[in-house]
């Protein structure tokens, strides 16, 4: 047996995709085009948003979308279905998108018609919070079936975001969930944190995120 | 799941840095990791010893440094530490205040290692 020598490493594990994920967001600035990043859990009407967001916003902004998703297409084939150029990641198996796999499926889609990519993630509250896409923000949905305490359980995921979705507020009604609650633990983590309520099914509320998205990309386009 | 992604990495990181220092056998990994990340140590070992099958780095320790959740209050701007498994209870301890937002608790660092 030789000597046991100290050997000092200090690197960060994520810093290739730290790294990755800002040259990215570099590249879609001089691309001009605006890259939306969209997690939630499974369920929570990713795909719904994405659908409503186009509806509203078809003819103010030219957009397009990757579908991230463990080794199915149905998602991307919804989408491509309103005519809305739509690229299918199929992670194999991983859990999250990173930069690397986002870059690899941006080259599908034509850049310089586009305004607006929307990446809906992999749905999962835990893996995609800890890898950057190259996005410029990262919105999730929290819908009201899954109840106001998920931020205390997924504290990761809603520290990192700039907005939280409140979907299916049409259950309301239905249910106990206490959105006082829910504010108050997001605050707790992230007290910038933009949050709207909205209904993907009855389409209240959708005015106000679509103006928010809209606004952001006018404001990214014109710096 | 995303522990066999970063594990790949801790595993070429020190492989890299082993190779440099011209070393015959690695016997531990030293990181430092924000208690936010979900990774349990118990798996991290487990992949470990899977994917380092056959390198210079097969058999080693891997041991982690937890570091803290650092959130900043809104209102008076004092930083304090937050305990994940109690984020309800999560507020300043100067002002009381409820609002805040996270300075640190997302590390993934290697730091050193052992070797022979």
């Amino acid at each position: 047996m030789g000597e046991i020598k100290l050997i000092e490493i200090k690197e960060e594990i994520l810093s290739d995709n730290n790294q990755a994920g800002q040259e990215l967001r570099d590249q879609m600035k001089s691309e001009k085009t605006f890259l939306l990043n969209l997690m939630s859990s499974p369920g929570a009407g990713k795909t719904s948003l994405i659908l409503n967001t186009i509806k509203t916003l078809k003819n103010r902004l030219r957009i397009g979308v990757l579908e991230a998703d463990i080794d199915s297409t149905i998602d991307a084939e919804k989408i491509a279905l309103v005519g809305i150029p739509a690229v299918q990641i199929r992670t194999g198996g991983f859990c999250h998108l990173d930069a690397h796999m986002v870059k690899k499926g941006l080259e599908a889609l034509s850049l310089k018609d586009l305004d607006l990519v929307i990446i809906e993630n992999v749905g999962n509250l835990v893996c995609p919070a800890e890898f950057d896409t190259g996005a410029v923000k990262n919105v999730m949905i929290l819908s009201v079936p899954e109840g106001e305490d998920k931020p205390l359980k997924y504290p990761l995921m809603f520290s990192i975001c700039d907005v939280l979705i409140v979907n299916k507020i049409d259950y309301l009604g239905l249910s106990d969930f206490n959105m006082a609650a829910l504010y108050e633990n997001v605050r707790k983590l992230n007290s910038q944190m933009t949050i709207l309520e909205l209904s993907c099914k009855t389409g209240e509320g959708l005015n106000s995120w679509a103006n928010w998205l809209d606004s952001q990309v006018h404001h990214f386009l014109e710096e | 799941m995303h522990e066999l992604p970063i594990i790949e990495r801790i595993l070429n990181i020190t492989l890299k840095h082993a190779r440099d220092h011209r070393v015959t056998r690695i016997a531990a990994i030293k990181m430092q990791i924000g208690q936010l990340s979900d990774l349990e140590e118990e798996w991290i070992q487990h992949y470990f010893q899977y994917l380092s099958r056959g390198t210079l780095a097969e058999g080693a320790r891997i041991e982690i440094e937890w570091r803290p959740i650092v959130m900043e209050c809104s209102n008076c701007r004092v930083s304090f530490e937050a305990d994940k498994k109690n984020m309800a209870g999560c507020h300043c301890p100067h002002c009381g205040g409820k609002d805040s937002r996270l300075l640190s608790g997302r590390e993934y660092r290697i730091k050193e290692m052992e070797a022979e």
